[in-house]
């Protein structure tokens, strides 16, 4: 890094080291990518009941939420941290929603997302000012989220409904152009993502505080601050995740949410991003939850197969994915 | 970090007396006793302490093995989802008797420690990334091996394991205290609790001062399945049935919680083993006196969540020294 700038140039060997370094660090950024592609040719070859428009349509909105969720949790994620309240808030924000929804679709909106961002922002506060480790905050957070899930129906017994006719109901079920709303709030919010990274202020501070927090903060970025956003970013979303299956399903289910903050963090890692912060990409997420998605498919396609399947399936990509990722940035590193 | 030693006056200040952060957690399970001593009733009688320990002693013993990787500065999320395949197992082999099925499902533990030890120590992931697969696939595969259903045990020999006594104490907790009598042992006097310990403290420097750094994170991940499997072994008898699905449940999360409540922090380089054992015992304590005052298991989440953060909170400042 203080290499002289002048003798660096010198070190830069052309030629083969650096068709394979780019190899490496293509294969790395667009591995999701391939998988994600080589997984839908092998299930439409192998099936052909995969390739139709209305099975399509159907993963796309399985994936939605978990895609919603996992925006969120690749910010959290490339700052270094990991959000592990998620699946909680979005339980609760599901319960909160149907419970809203009597007063109004805006009622039912705003309750949860609001919940979400508080949530998000008492845990950034707690991480970027105490120096609590992230893992142990949003620990508690889902305690404590899922606590007051059950506090709000009574221990779990009630499921609060969507009022019939409701105009919140549109949010889940509509349908714009053969694709669900939920789909078109998932790829509006990738792409607004997307830029948010790599486009502005703040995507360049998450970057730096993912890497190297210490240095960030001697270069005068607002750590903290930007630590609250992010963690408050993450809950906003989780909620709206949670409203809109709330809106899908009429009813505010709470057994809903349980284990879900793996498969994100699973869908993330698929996708690229480091765990260790410092790097990743929206779009290597969004392809990591769409291959979670094929997988459960396919499965279920099998039909004599059981959920228990997908979820060894789902882990054994995961170490794929990841030791392939681990020898990959090793390999790019390895100059 | 580094403000520490350019401003030691405003450290000293914030920090907390070194008693309160050694022994709090003593003083919360003596705390509790005394509480419900005097305010529940009934709860001084022997069956109910029983009961608590009886409870307790399956978290005691995954969080024994959790603590030997957290000392290690890893995180092992899988342990749940190995109690569930210790749990799957044992009905493929009780054909052939308690002990064979016994020890096939500790050797499936100690062989899910392997895997995730060999991810964390040779491939060099992250410890959370590669138990994180394991969690997943895990459960998944225990169900595979069970048919995804649950099956009723008969074999006397096995039941005795969950509700027997041995000389007036259940079985349970007379293995749990053994086990954690062996892991202070391992921790406090051994050779590898030592290098442990240096690992979790430096994983550099261990290794340049030539300590097989590799060979003593496997092991970790070794021993933290092998109890993970134990307490599934023991789960299953006490509920004389082997149920994949909901055996070992969030267990990770009870015990990553009853090492952090024990004053043992995440970054590695120092296990307190009683401590571990007083937070377990904490946070059995607190639940208990929860149901038994009333409150809904929401409070008791909720309560959790506060305790979790105030341990953390307390145990911070041993991490800057």
């Amino acid at each position: 890094m203080i290499a002289d700038p002048i003798a660096a140039p010198k070190t830069v060997r052309p030629g083969r080291a650096s068709r394979a370094e780019r190899l490496a660090s293509v294969s790395q950024r667009h591995g999701a990518l391939t998988m994600l592609v080589l997984a839908v040719i092998a299930a439409s070859v192998t099936f052909d009941s995969f390739a139709t428009a209305e099975n399509l349509a159907g993963i796309a909105i399985q994936s939605s939420f978990l895609a919603v969720i996992a925006l969120g949790m690749t910010f959290v994620i490339i700052g270094g941290g990991i959000d592990l309240s998620v699946g909680a808030v979005f339980a609760l924000a599901g319960v909160l929603a149907a419970f809203g929804s009597r007063w109004g679709p805006v009622t039912a909106l705003l309750l949860p997302l609001a919940a979400g961002a508080l949530i998000g922002l008492v845990h950034g506060v707690l991480i970027a000012r105490t120096g609590l480790a992230p893992f142990i905050v949003t620990l508690a957070g889902l305690l404590a989220a899922r606590g007051l899930m059950l506090a709000l129906t009574t221990e779990g017994a009630d499921t609060p409904l969507v009022p019939r006719g409701s105009g919140f109901l549109e949010l889940g079920r509509g349908v714009v152009l053969g694709l669900g709303v939920p789909v078109w709030i998932a790829i509006v919010l990738s792409g607004l993502g997307t830029v948010l990274l790599h486009r502005t202020r703040y995507g360049q501070f998450l970057f730096a505080v993912g890497g190297n927090e210490d240095a960030a903060s001697l270069m005068g970025v607002p750590v903290a601050r930007v630590k609250i956003t992010t963690y408050a970013l993450s809950g906003l979303l989780a909620a709206l995740a949670g409203t809109l299956n709330a809106a899908r399903l009429g009813s505010g289910v709470t057994i809903l949410g349980v284990g879900m903050e793996l498969d994100v963090i699973a869908a993330v890692v698929i996708g690229g991003t480091l765990l260790v912060g410092g790097a990743g990409a929206v779009g290597g997420t969004v392809c990591g939850v769409l291959i979670l998605g094929v997988i459960q498919n396919v499965v279920n396609q099998i039909g004599t197969l059981t959920s228990s399947v997908q979820s060894v399936v789902s882990g054994a990509f995961l170490v794929v994915a990841v030791v392939a990722q681990t020898y990959l940035s090793r390999a790019g590193r390895a100059r | 970090m580094t403000t520490d030693t350019a401003r030691p006056p405003a450290s000293r200040r914030i920090a907390l007396p070194r008693v309160v952060q050694n022994y709090g957690v003593y003083a919360a399970v003596l705390a509790l006793l005394a509480y419900n001593a005097v305010f529940t009733p009934h709860f001084l009688d022997g069956a109910n302490l029983r009961t608590q320990l009886v409870q307790a002693a399956p978290i005691v013993i995954v969080a024994l093995g959790m603590a030997l990787v957290i000392g290690s500065e890893g995180i092992d999320l899988s342990v749940g989802s190995v109690m569930a395949l210790a749990a799957a197992i044992i009905p493929l082999y009780l054909g052939f008797g308690v002990w064979p099925a016994v020890i096939m499902a500790l050797v499936a533990g100690m062989a899910a420690g392997l895997f995730n030890g060999t991810l964390v120590a040779v491939v060099g992931l992250q410890p959370i990334v590669a138990t994180l697969a394991l969690l997943v696939a895990g459960r998944g595969l225990a169900l595979v091996f069970a048919g995804g259903q649950l099956k009723q045990l008969h074999n006397p020999d096995l039941l005795a394991l969950g509700d027997g006594d041995l000389a007036g104490v259940p079985v349970i907790v007379l293995a749990a205290a053994a086990l954690t009598l062996v892991t202070a042992v391992l921790v406090g006097r051994t050779t590898y609790g030592r290098r442990l310990v240096a690992v979790g403290g430096n994983r550099s420097a261990a290794a340049l001062a030539g300590l097989p750094v590799r060979r003593i994170l496997i092991t970790a991940y070794v021993l933290c399945g092998l109890f993970a499997a134990v307490a599934g072994v023991f789960a299953t008898a006490r509920l004389t049935a082997s149920d994949p699905s909901a055996i070992g449940n969030l267990a990770e999360l009870s015990a990553i919680t009853a090492v952090v409540v024990g004053g043992t922090p995440l970054t590695g380089g120092r296990i307190r083993v009683l401590g571990t054992v007083a937070g377990a015992l904490v946070m059995q304590l607190v639940r208990a006196t929860l149901i038994k005052h009333d409150l809904p298991d929401s409070a008791a989440q909720m309560t959790q969540a506060a305790i979790i953060l105030l341990a953390v909170y307390i145990a911070r400042e041993r991490r800057t020294r």
